[in-house]
């Protein structure tokens, strides 16, 4: 047993002794921006943890980058850590709308400003953080809905995957596209599950709704939450031995390649592009408010532009380096 | 006697290592916010260990953890946003869910003799489907005592802060030594996982105590799930997917063998800091991929169960020479 005290009396000496000195900056001039990103979950994720790297380049920012893994708790290390570490900023893509006022405290009593990247998060004060970058999640499903309403004369029993169960761009994904359906009484919504966001759980949900449905003879469309979980879809709609695009309408939300590809194909009908250039907004704003104290407005919107096959190909052509 | 206490070092020495390399390498690493960072971003995990190290010590496992710890979050957010309780009376019930859910896990082991790993495996899908059940979406509990909890805090210089879940995290493991090495219930613990029929012909009190470790073991994990709420300030049934094993994990660095019967509760606290000093490092390093974390883990998994075979083959040896001489 004292072997153990010693060891514990040991490490606290050591942490101890250590406590006092660890204030130097490393990075000297540079702005050090901390991005807690919420994994690799679909196409748009890793393109938009590429574009933030590059657009960090294009800047002279040192980019920081932790992977939550799709989880929170390793969010809020990631945050507390970065806070530890002294940086000049903290981005953070939460991967749900919960529990941040506590950390976010934290980083506000280090004065590091905080801007929260493609999602929203729920909290009861919002000077918490800075800014907001993020498209209208509520009006991409209303985008979908609406061209998916006018493509079919407003008659369309629809499926849906949704995104991960309770992050704020399924449940407003959701929402917006329910808009539509209840101003088309002629659109339904007969079957909704969660995807995750991901292909491979797209694709077996999709199964699923097939199966249900009389082997895919009452669905008109299914309506993704993202496109990688359409993309999954299609697999399943092939596999079922029905055409995707035809016998089912695909629409989805994102824009990533595979999508324009496979609508170049013919296999997919519609998507809502959200661009992954997320943190070239939010690293401008910091500049400007780390340059004359300027705070940005609470919410930088970006814009939701719906593309068809008839672009397809060349906006896969554009975009296949930047994923 | 060094031998018994060998694995112990060897985590202990790697976790002192792997502090200071950190320390040289980021001058802000080596301070009391990230020590004070360390021990509350893990009180879940580390509440949790404790639990599964006395199940483990006793020969069992316990897959129910994780998923108690997330059906927790969900009943404590359902009773105090949407039932109106006080969140003391949400808190006792939670306990005494958690440590019942348990209890009946203990139960079924050793009334219909059935391995632990089936009975827990059905339990974590049990509590999972539970949290599902009650609600899909991610609560948020906004009761202002959890604003007062999470405010509650020895602060030190620098911004370091011993919070409340890292307290509750150290009284916990102090308890815990206490019940392993200087109580009834721990003697019999170790002479359930060391051998099953000599416990009993010895006069352990086999289905007791079997009944009481995972009772224990889903009361801690019930605790975590307190704490792991207080944490996030919200209830989400996806919450604390994957925990059981990295507090399996942080048992087995920590020394204990997972064949049952020997081990100690200090070690699973150093394992536990061990996870957390790596993932740490690799959020400071910034440029690293997190699943670097799940690797370094792998490989120390590995040479420590190999460490654990290379004593116990060397002790062997040497017992039986002894008896020959």
């Amino acid at each position: 047993m004292s072997r153990n005290r010693l060891i514990s009396a040991a490490m606290a000496a050591l942490f101890i002794g250590f406590g006092g000195s660890g204030a130097a900056d490393a990075a000297g001039d540079k702005l050090v921006v901390g991005f807690s990103q919420i994994g690799s979950e679909s196409g748009w994720r890793a393109a938009e943890t590429k574009t933030a790297k590059a657009e960090a380049e294009k800047r002279g920012i040192d980019l920081k980058i932790s992977d939550a893994q799709q989880k929170q708790e390793n969010q809020i290390k990631a945050v507390r850590s970065f806070v530890a570490q002294g940086v000049d900023a903290i981005f953070i893509a939460p991967v749900v709308a919960t529990g941040w006022d506590s950390v976010l405290k934290e980083a506000k009593e280090a004065k590091i400003p905080v801007v929260l990247l493609d999602r929203q998060i729920e909290t009861k004060d919002p000077s918490l953080y800075m800014t907001a970058v993020t498209s209208d999640t509520v009006h991409e499903g209303r985008v979908a809905g609406e061209w998916l309403a006018k493509q079919t004369g407003g008659k369309c029993p629809v499926v849906e995957l949704q995104g991960t169960v309770g992050s704020s761009p399924a449940i407003n994904r959701k929402k917006g596209f329910d808009e539509v359906v209840a101003k088309n009484p002629g659109m339904k919504i007969i079957r909704t599950q969660s995807g995750d966001f991901t292909r491979a759980k797209g694709k077996e949900v999709m199964e699923s709704f097939i199966k249900a449905e009389n082997g895919g003879k009452g669905i008109c469309a299914v309506y993704a939450h993202n496109d990688d979980m359409a993309v999954g879809a299609i697999q399943a709609i092939k596999e079922a031995g029905l055409k995707p695009g035809k016998d089912i309408l695909v629409v989805s939300i994102d824009g990533v390649p595979d999508i324009f590809k496979a609508m170049a194909e013919g296999e997919a009908n519609a998507t809502v592009e959200l661009t992954p250039n997320m943190a070239g907004p939010a690293y401008d704003a910091l500049i400007a408010y780390k340059k004359d104290g300027k705070e940005p407005p609470k919410w930088i919107q970006t814009q939701s532009a719906l593309f068809t096959p008839d672009t397809a190909k060349a906006e896969y052509e554009r975009r296949k380096d930047a994923y | 006697m060094i031998q018994r206490f060998l694995p112990l070092i060897v985590t202990s020495a790697v976790l002192v290592v792997g502090f200071l390399l950190c320390a040289a390498q980021f001058p802000n690493f080596a301070s009391l916010r990230v020590v004070g960072n360390l021990l509350t971003d893990n009180a879940f995990l580390g509440i949790t260990a404790v639990g599964m190290t006395f199940v483990i010590l006793s020969g069992g496992i316990d897959l129910s953890v994780g998923a108690v710890i997330g059906f927790t979050t969900v009943l404590l957010a359902v009773l105090i946003e949407q039932a109106g309780w006080h969140p003391a009376a949400a808190f006792a019930a939670a306990l005494a869910v958690s440590t019942g859910f348990g209890a009946a896990m203990g139960l079924v082991i050793h009334v219909f003799r059935m391995p632990p790993f089936i009975v827990t495996l059905a339990g974590m899908f049990i509590a999972r489907g539970m949290g599902f059940v009650l609600t899909t979406d991610s609560i948020p509990v906004n009761h202002p005592l959890y604003g007062v909890l999470n405010d509650v805090a020895l602060r030190f210089d620098g911004g370091g802060r011993l919070s409340l879940p890292a307290m509750l995290m150290l009284a916990v493991f102090a308890l815990a030594v206490v019940l392993a090495h200087w109580t009834r219930f721990g003697a019999n613990l170790y002479a359930l996982g060391g051998n099953r029929q000599s416990a009993e012909l010895m006069g352990v009190p086999v289905g007791r105590t079997t009944v009481l470790v995972y009772a224990l073991s889903g009361g801690l994990a019930g605790l975590a799930g307190i704490v792991f709420s207080l944490y996030t300030g919200a209830g989400y049934s996806l919450a604390a997917t994957g925990v059981e094993l990295d507090t399996i994990t942080a048992v087995v660095i920590g020394g204990t063998q997972l064949t049952g019967g020997y081990g100690y509760v200090a070690g699973t606290f150093v394992g536990v800091l061990i996870q957390g000093l790596i993932q740490t490092y690799i959020t400071f390093d910034g440029s690293l991929s997190s699943w670097w974390t799940k690797i370094v883990i792998g490989a120390l998994l590995f040479i420590f169960i190999l460490l654990q075979k290379g004593l116990l083959a060397v002790w062997t040896g040497r017992g039986g020479e002894t008896a020959e001489a």
